[in-house]
């Protein structure tokens, strides 16, 4: 007698907490063994592309801390890079410092939700509470420049919005010398744990040759032991001055995608001591008075100024013809931006690249042959935020 | 970077003479444009030659140019990690066209086409799954056209008479409003001509 099976439909989330945002994985079940897995997106498309059309170069850059909202300095410096490159301006190099110190707070900010989250779809809840902690602290470094603690729209074409006060250089360089011991402690909750080990290494293996093929960058691709990170590799900003290494992974695993995210927190928290130590002073945006506001001050005896405030929220800047793609190394991997403009105060297309659109892309690869509780486990590693996959 | 760049610009147009129509470097990002038939051999010889080695494809992005002849434009983002340095490759075509789909090549360009059949309409051959990406199920119209308006046609709420969600045409108190705040003023010549003088200064 031959016995008939039938797969199991099943649908996961979009309402799921391991979903990680609003994901409906549709997910054909053997057993427990998932054969097949079919990511539907798009529950929190916002039509972002299509609105930075519409506005001014100043008004599109608030869209970008909507993408990843939880490293959004990382997304904005992607399109101030893109419209400076057009534009042909120079940054101060005090801005530089300022931005690349917030992009590695960024950087940690993501990751620490990303290590601690994983580790509570596969059932530790200690990671995320210590976690969240810190990154409370950051987010009000955040408050504290930009004066938002999330959707900070704190870069400009051209430098930052403000300068940033000593107290607060002071504040992070104490929370870099507190910090690598908090993660030690989430180390020691997890690294050597039993449970989580289990639930983690040989799972979602991903060969070289196949990171390359489906597009991985960022965490996915230097986990499955390629060693490729912009910062280095082609070098923005003042990446090329700073020591810090590189970690990469040896099995593709989710494990040592974890344990890269904890080495490169370790590497973020140099990176910015190092900044520190060097923070040069000087202006903090383009001197330009096409391209960036006038002070405050100037505002009230200097005609000039008044006519620069006047245009430059009104109008805006124009940026002349021609088309860009510039790409930094936000915490999920490569996130880049093609910019075409038209020559008007306007880009006339503006396509965001987001790493964890090509990353969920291969959960169908992914995920096949595993059990149906390993599917939390890989999503959490492939580090998805719905902000950016569905923009 | 730009040495580098030249030197494979060099390389595309000595092997592909044929299919390269036009190839260009500007913003230190070079841009080949070619022909809509030749595109799965062209990116098949940027993967595969041992000089390109563009072995990653990063994205692919629709333009919409509603006035020209050719409407609309893709351009195809690579990457090469051993070079370490980036190519776009540009296609021009008219709006009833189809395109190669490269999901033979790049397993990645699945979604990326998707997404760009879902935002402009643009429809792909031999591609295995093509649906909507990321617009609502049963949406109509391709949003990223540029006679697609910004508010849409529809919007959705919930309606406590039939207990769900319902659709309605979008209905606004005030239509939104797009300034044209581009100054027609272009500044007195004399200030041009001296922004010319210190042009000409600097490239000397």
């Amino acid at each position: 007698m031959v016995k008939k099976t039938k797969s199991l439909n099943l649908n996961f989330g979009p309402q799921h907490p391991a979903a990680h945002g609003v994901l409906r994985l549709i997910l054909e079940l053997d057993g427990e063994v998932v054969e097949k897995a079919d990511p539907h997106i798009g529950l929190l498309h916002r039509g972002t592309e299509k609105l930075i059309e519409q506005k001014t170069y100043t008004q599109a850059l608030p869209y970008f801390d909507r993408l990843d909202y939880v490293a959004p300095m990382n997304q904005e410096h992607a399109f101030a890079l893109a419209a400076e490159k057009l534009l042909n301006i120079e940054v101060p190099i005090r801005a530089k410092y300022i931005r690349v110190i917030f992009c590695e707070i960024g950087r940690i900010l993501s990751h620490i939700l990303n290590v601690t989250t994983q580790a509570l779809d596969v059932g530790a809840l200690t990671p995320s509470l210590w976690g969240f902690e810190e990154r409370e602290t950051l987010m009000t470094f955040y408050e504290r420049a930009s004066g938002s603690r999330l959707h900070a729209n704190y870069f400009r074409t051209g430098g930052v919005h403000q300068d940033i006060p000593m107290k607060l250089v002071e504040d992070i360089e104490k929370f870099c010398r507190s910090f690598p011991k908090i993660i030690d402690d989430l180390e020691g909750l997890l690294t050597d744990n039993r449970i989580f080990k289990q639930r983690n290494v040989e799972i979602g293996i991903v060969s070289k040759q196949e990171a390359l093929d489906h597009s991985f960058s960022g965490v996915m691709l230097r986990g499955s032991g390629i060693a490729w990170d912009l910062r280095r590799s082609q070098p923005y900003e003042i990446y090329k001055d700073l020591h810090f290494k590189i970690p990469i992974g040896k099995n593709g695993d989710c494990y040592d995608r974890y344990l890269c995210r904890i080495e490169e927190m370790r590497e973020s928290v140099k990176i910015i001591l190092q900044c520190i130590e060097r923070l040069p002073k000087g202006p903090i945006k383009s001197i330009d008075g096409k391209i960036s506001p006038p002070n405050r001050d100037d505002l009230k005896e200097s005609m000039e100024a008044l006519i620069h405030h006047f245009k430059l929220f009104t109008e805006g800047y124009r940026v002349p013809k021609g088309d860009v793609y510039t790409a930094v190394e936000a915490p999920k991997g490569e996130f880049g931006v093609y910019l075409i403009s038209d020559g008007s105060n306007k880009p006339y297309r503006c396509k965001i690249r987001a790493p964890g659109f090509s990353h969920l892309q291969a959960m169908d690869y992914l995920i096949r042959g595993h059990m149906l509780a390993d599917v939390p486990a890989v999503l959490g590693s492939l580090d998805i935020v719905f902000g950016e996959v569905d923009r | 970077m730009v040495e580098k760049l030249k030197k494979i610009e060099k390389i595309i147009n000595s092997e592909l003479a044929s299919k390269v129509q036009h190839s260009v470097i500007d913003n230190e990002e070079l841009k080949v444009e070619i022909n809509i038939n030749d595109l799965i051999e062209v990116v098949q010889f940027l993967k595969s030659n041992d000089k390109c080695k563009f072995r990653q494809l990063i994205d692919i992005a629709g333009v919409d140019y509603p006035e020209e002849n050719k409407r609309f434009q893709l351009v195809y983002l690579f990457l090469s990690h051993e070079n370490n340095i980036r190519v776009k490759i540009l296609i021009k075509f008219q709006t009833n066209e189809t395109i190669n789909s490269l999901t033979k090549i790049f397993p990645s360009s699945n979604w990326m086409e998707r997404e760009v059949f879902d935002m402009y309409g643009i429809k792909f051959k031999n591609h295995p799954d093509l649906r909507r990406i990321l617009t609502d199920y049963g949406f109509k119209g391709h949003p990223l056209r540029k006679d697609f308006p910004l508010t849409g046609f529809n919007e959705v709420r919930y309606s406590e008479k039939e207990k769900k969600v319902v659709y309605e045409p979008v209905k606004l108190e005030q239509n939104y409003r797009n300034f044209d705040f581009e100054s027609p003023w272009e500044g007195t010549n004399y200030i041009r001509e001296i922004k010319d003088l210190e042009k000409d200064g600097k490239k000397n």
